[in-house]
């Protein structure tokens, strides 16, 4: 059923952005217990993010948490450093990243949280070619992004089609802008977008990696606060009994 | 000494002995007798009664969790914000604590809101508890610059720019403003000096002066004896036999018992926020405050936290007069002094609503209405209503939620400075002479 569900919403159009106002975000089909998931998202993560973004507050070693054990994370994920309690840092130069894209990329570490997983998910899939930036490209959802679309050997490359029409009725003018896939990726359009869906994955359960523990204790914590709420209501009827 | 000529105790079975030897060296027994066993509440305590007892609770949880905390944070501008997420991911249970502490935050001036508001629904400040109430008042007053306080040790962005944007109020103040902003946050700008200071007032200062006033709060209140929800004075009506308010009942056991059952269900609420949704939305933790604390990039759109909201709306709503911000800041200052005055604001002969008359009962709905939606409008950007169509005369133009503001300021203001002519004229009805039950 989840599989199912989680289709369906990969496979609705995307890419309909209003022109006033926020972009419409999509919904980021993803499930923080769904460890393979973020497994392969941290691999996508090493892989193309970790290049100039740092996760300074990650540790290696906090993979664990998704069912990893520590060779594993050594031999496939770590390229940067070889102890696996070291945090996440980037090799890129904060100075020559500034050089090259102007801002210092941002650590990621709280990403999940401070963007929301569907921000991520619509941004990384917005990006467009645009001869006029700086690096040839730009993002519907993020308007002027300093960054490149890293990802494009997947997707392939989107152009931005803007359609103008004016509303019969009110006679407003009604500007659509809509992503069209112009070259293929490696990656289908669904797979692409079950490929950022893993690495957005990663990004929420980095954002904050006790958040699967945090949830079974709390059911715990739940059934035992339901007895106790039971057990003093009943002290309190008995004692208050006399009360006339 | 006649300390040791008091009577041994007698009720503890085989703790008597212990009991005995404390007693006559501490006041245990008349302590415990005179503030629990011994006092005598009215028997007819509602559900707004709980938050009295549940509000002390969190501050106890505030304590607690606070201290784990500290010993993990680092009040420095360089590594505050990265400590926290050490206690987040390195310290074992270190998220429990944070989210315990922050959940505590709200809920803190959720159980404060709802006893106030319980204050003023029965008349709890009127003659002979003004003292309860004003230490009630400074209480609040000292939790605002608490929790202020707070907010910015996590040195997130809206940290930062909340506290950039709160001492810049200080800053309109007439004269001194800029002296006195730059005396707050020790620098010209929000730095690290400012999160050194405020570290200190929101680890030491403020925790000792609630502390202190809440201990007076109390005494004060069992001084005179607790209100409820008839307003009728349960303490002038003795039953003979026992010597005991005919309907009051001993606090311990019967209302021990009963807050323990409001604990229970106050952690309820308080656990599943904690475990399952300690964000609250973006009310409770704001996204914005997952990004390191930048002076030089300032986040669209800066609200304070959900509990300050409602002056916040206020501050907003009043226009800038002789090119200065300072009559909003003053009109947001007042909002909170007033409640000082509304023992003697009050010129009803019933303490409680239930008796009150029709005007009363309009202009509390009004106030409650009032403060609720400004809360809202405090959230929200002023443009969240659009605007006026240009042919409206006057205010054409303008935006709606601005000027909705501006009425409910009015109206918050109204409820006070009305009140002793409202109260005065009402058609009041008959207090009962007992409580009913």
């Amino acid at each position: 059923m989840k599989k199912i569900l989680a289709i369906l919403l990969l496979a609705i159009p995307f890419a309909v952005l209003a022109e006033e106002g926020d972009p419409v975000l999509d919904r980021a089909p993803i499930d923080p217990n769904d460890k393979l998931s973020v497994q392969r998202g941290a691999q996508i993560f090493v892989n193309h993010c970790l290049n100039c973004h740092g996760a300074n507050v990650m540790r290696y070693a906090r993979l664990q948490d998704i069912g990893l054990t520590e060779a594993q994370i050594r031999d496939n994920l770590m390229f940067t450093t070889d102890k696996v309690g070291d945090t996440m840092t980037t090799a890129l130069d904060p100075k020559i990243a500034k050089a090259a894209f102007g801002v210092v990329p941002p650590d990621l570490s709280l990403a999940g949280r401070s963007r929301s997983p569907d921000w991520l998910y619509s941004y990384l899939r917005s990006f467009y070619r645009d001869p006029a930036s700086k690096t040839g490209w730009n993002n519907l959802v993020f308007p002027n992004v300093a960054m490149p679309h890293v990802l494009t050997e997947y997707q392939g490359v989107q152009a931005l089609e803007v359609e103008q029409k004016m509303e019969e009725s009110t006679g407003d003018m009604r500007v659509t802008k809509r992503l069209v896939l112009e070259k293929k990726g490696t990656l289908s359009p669904l797979d692409y977008d079950r490929y950022t869906a893993d690495l957005v994955n990663y990004l929420a359960y980095m954002g904050e990696p006790a958040q699967t523990s945090r949830r079974h204790w709390g059911i715990l914590v739940m059934f035992f606060l339901a007895a106790f709420a039971v057990i003093t209501l009943m002290l309190k009827k008995e004692f208050w009994k006399d009360v006339h | 000494m006649a300390a040791l000529n008091k009577p041994p105790v007698t009720e503890a079975g085989r703790f008597n002995g212990i009991l005995t030897w404390v007693d006559q060296r501490f006041p245990l027994m008349a302590l415990w007798k005179s503030q629990l066993s011994e006092y005598y509440a009215p028997k007819n305590f509602n559900f707004w009664y709980y938050f009295g007892s549940l509000a002390l609770l969190v501050l106890v949880i505030q304590i607690t969790s606070g201290i784990f905390l500290t010993m993990n944070y680092k009040p420095d501008a360089a590594s505050a914000f990265a400590s926290v997420e050490y206690i987040m991911r390195d310290v074992p249970g270190g998220w429990f604590i944070r989210y315990i502490h922050s959940t505590g935050a709200s809920m803190f001036f959720v159980c404060v809101y709802l006893h106030m508001v319980r204050g003023l629904m029965y008349g709890s400040y009127r003659k002979p508890r003004e003292l309860t109430w004003l230490f009630g008042v400074m209480i609040y007053l000292a939790l605002m610059g608490e929790a202020f306080f707070g907010y910015l040790l996590p040195w997130g962005q809206m940290s930062y720019w909340g506290a950039q944007v709160i001492i810049n109020l200080f800053g309109t103040v007439p004269f001194i403003g800029e002296a006195l902003a730059v005396w707050i946050r020790g620098d010209y700008n929000v730095s690290d000096a400012t999160l050194n200071r405020f570290f200190a007032l929101h680890v030491v200062a403020l925790p000792l002066v609630l502390l202190g006033l809440v201990a007076a709060h109390l005494m004060a209140l069992h001084e005179t004896g607790s209100n409820n929800p008839d307003g009728v004075e349960i303490y002038n009506d003795i039953d003979p036999k026992s010597g005991h308010p005919k309907d009051g009942i001993p606090f311990h056991p019967y209302y021990t018992i009963k807050d323990f059952y409001g604990v229970a269900v106050f952690l309820i609420v308080f656990s599943a926020i904690v475990f399952f949704t300690p964000e609250m939305g973006g009310y409770f933790l704001e996204a914005n405050n997952f990004i390191p604390a930048d002076p030089l990039k300032t986040p669209a759109h800066i609200a304070p936290v959900w509990y300050f909201t409602p002056f916040y709306a206020m501050l907003r709503a009043v226009p800038p007069m002789f090119q200065s911000q300072f009559p909003g800041v003053a009109v947001m200052g007042a909002a909170t002094m007033i409640l000082f005055l509304v023992p003697w604001l009050d010129r009803g002969k019933v303490k409680s609503i239930r008796y009150r008359g029709p005007k009363y009962r309009v202009m509390f709905t009004l106030f409650i209405f009032a403060f609720l939606v400004l809360g809202y409008l405090g959230v929200e950007p002023t443009t969240v209503w659009g605007q006026f169509g240009k042919d409206v005369p006057l205010i054409g133009g303008d935006y709606i939620a601005l000027w909705v503001a501006r009425v409910l300021t009015v109206v918050y203001f109204a409820f006070f400075i009305g009140m002793p002519f409202y109260t005065a004229s009402d058609k009041e009805k008959a207090v009962p002479k007992r409580v009913t039950w």
